[in-house]
């Protein structure tokens, strides 16, 4: 019989996510799969700024807390210093593709060992709503009343997409968390970038697409609706980079 | 004895601080300071350490907030611009109680001022290193020798506050060649990293966490923690020279390349007859307040800040000693202009002439 209890490193405490934020179902995932690997004392998470600032909260491991964006520079620093243990960053959208693009683009570059795990809700949650730079075209925030617009404030940032592009990263991926599907794919690729850096292969990316029902303002089901007709056909997801596969 | 060298003060700098147990350094080009992160770029591999170029100073910082929370002595260095860029992770690493060693080899300023040497950063270095309202200890060395013996014992005193520690020093510091005595290697193993760090190669075997992030009431208990370690600072780690101030009629405040002319100048007038001495303050905060505020100013008659800025930035902390019972005044130069012996002589002369009244 299957025995269905909480993930060892999370903490004995109710979440303060808000109800249906895919937060706190990232977090899980990322649990299960160093329960799964047996690495609850030898992992080490890299808290950003944003909502995912809560996990301080509810992360039961080895933890550091970072300054906004600079996950990917401080976790440079640990890997570097401790490169047996299995790092990994959990960055929003804000943290990473605006205030930490980078950090992010050139720890990618320089190929450190270890995982940052992308939660892209296209808003920064945690001020109430702003305009992020994954935002969609025509989306409206606190910032962009009436929706956002190119003109005057770009495009949509995909990063898997940017990432990819560069030569050292050994795994690129995008998952959404709407679905039975998407989350069982999304534990899958957080799995295999955290083998590829225990092998000490070098840099993996796992973006996964998440809501934000406070400040999109809808239902925690009409979210996932949402994203499937709106986040998923911009965000496509998909494996961007696999130099395992390709290797193969 | 140690190992005798001629070297520039940048790279005694660095060699002291792999000698004093540095194992990881990050930073970011920038003029006058390069040849630390060079030296190191090739020095801390030799020694099993990490040499990181960041993208930029603010990621350099932030590295050294990585590689310190793991309890590896780290180190970060630039010059006026770039600890500017560095404030924010210099008060996270304050805010989460890191030990670490920052340098500033300091220049012309504001903004991106010159790259020629100048004491530009004094205000920055004591009163505010970022936002949030608190201090590191700042030394100010004013020789390479005396760089490398501060620089050697910069972790004993950022592991013992878990506070980051900066030097201050200037260009002309950081370019001068002189002869140094070198200590030994600091030999350290596991058992040494602190029990506080993240790491588990201690044999820590609990869950740890450290975070800049505090709540109510916990915040404001950090920061009167933090205010009782700044007051024991004054009672236990000043450090400061006094020269000739016994019967100094006049007293000629510097710090740095500012006290190296200074005292040429006051061993001048002193042959002339001139009662005059130097105070030289090697921790800038601590401020030697008592070397200043328990002068006899029955006898002292004018007290001269000489820094190699304008306006000088010492002087508030001077004045605030010295409670109006004798004139302050103030000589320098500035914009990478250096100060030079003819001039502050002639300016000290000027002002014990009655000259620069104010």
């Amino acid at each position: 019989m299957t025995e269905y209890s909480r993930a060892s490193l999370l903490a004995d405490a109710p979440s303060g996510y808000c109800p249906g934020c895919l937060h706190s179902l990232a977090t899980k995932l990322i649990a299960e799969v160093i329960d799964d690997l047996g690495q609850q004392d030898n992992s080490l998470n890299v808290i950003s700024v944003g909502c995912s600032a809560l996990n301080i909260l509810y992360w039961g491991g080895d933890f550091l807390s970072v300054a906004h964006g600079r996950a990917p520079a401080a976790a440079t620093g640990i890997k570097r210093t401790n490169p047996e243990r299995l790092v990994f960053a959990y960055q929003g959208d804000g943290d990473l593709a605006a205030i930490g693009l980078a950090e992010i683009m050139s720890a990618a570059n320089r190929g450190e060992n270890f995982t940052v795990i992308f939660a892209n809700n296209q808003t920064y949650g945690m001020t109430g709503g702003q305009m992020a730079p994954t935002t969609l075209i025509g989306q409206k925030t606190t910032t962009t009343v009436y929706g956002r617009d190119p003109a005057t404030t770009g495009y949509p940032l995909k990063m898997c997409e940017l990432i990819s592009t560069l030569e050292a990263p050994r795994y690129v991926a995008r998952f959404a968390l709407n679905s039975p599907k998407g989350v069982n794919d999304a534990r899958k690729g957080i799995k295999k970038a955290f083998e590829i850096q225990l092998a000490g292969k070098g840099f993996t990316f796992v973006e996964l697409l998440t809501n934000c029902p406070t400040n999109w303002k809808l239902s925690p089901l009409d979210t996932l609706e949402y994203m499937n007709t709106n986040t998923i056909p911009y965000f496509r997801p998909g494996v961007y980079k696999d130099t395992e596969a390709d290797a193969e | 004895m140690g190992e005798k060298r001629f070297m520039k003060g940048n790279e005694a700098i660095a060699e002291a601080a792999v000698r004093g147990g540095c194992r990881f350094f990050a930073g970011y080009p920038i003029t006058p300071q390069n040849e630390i992160p060079e030296y190191l770029s090739w020095r801390l591999p030799e020694v099993g350490g990490v040499y990181v170029q960041g993208e930029s100073e603010v990621a350099s910082v932030n590295m050294v907030y990585g590689a310190a929370a793991m309890g590896t002595r780290s180190m970060t260095s630039s010059s006026g611009p770039g600890i500017s860029l560095k404030a924010e992770g210099i008060s996270y690493l304050a805010a989460a109680m890191l030990p670490a060693l920052i340098v500033n080899i300091s220049r012309g300023g504001p903004g991106l001022g010159s790259i020629q040497p100048a004491q530009s950063d004094y205000l920055q270095a004591t009163k505010a290193l970022g936002h949030g309202g608190f201090h590191c200890m700042v030394f100010a060395p004013n020789s390479a020798q005396e760089a490398v013996d501060i620089v050697y014992d910069a972790w004993e005193y950022a592991e013992r506050d878990r506070n980051p520690v900066l030097v201050l020093m200037d260009g002309c510091l950081g370019n001068i060649m002189e002869e140094v005595e070198l200590p030994p290697m600091k030999e350290r193993t596991d058992a040494d990293i602190p029990e506080w760090s993240l790491s588990r190669r201690n044999g820590r075997d609990y869950q740890g966490n450290i975070t800049p992030i505090y709540t109510e009431p916990i915040l404001e208990g950090i920061n009167m923690m933090a205010g009782e370690m700044y007051k024991q600072w004054e009672e236990d780690d000043v450090k400061v020279e006094e020269f000739m101030t016994e019967d100094a009629e006049y007293i000629v405040v510097a710090y740095g390349i500012a006290s190296r002319v200074s005292k040429e100048a006051v061993l001048t007038l002193r042959e002339k007859g001139v009662k005059i001495g130097l105070i030289r303050p090697i921790t800038l905060f601590p401020f030697p307040k008592a070397s200043l505020r328990d002068l006899d100013y029955s006898r002292v008659k004018g007290i001269i800040d000489v820094e190699m800025t304008i306006p000088a930035q010492m002087r508030e902390d001077i004045e605030l000693q010295v409670m109006g019972r004798c004139p302050v005044y103030e000589y320098g130069r500035s914009g990478g202009c250096l100060l030079d012996d003819d001039g502050v002589l002639e300016a000290i002369e000027e002002i014990i002439a009655g000259g620069n009244d104010e």
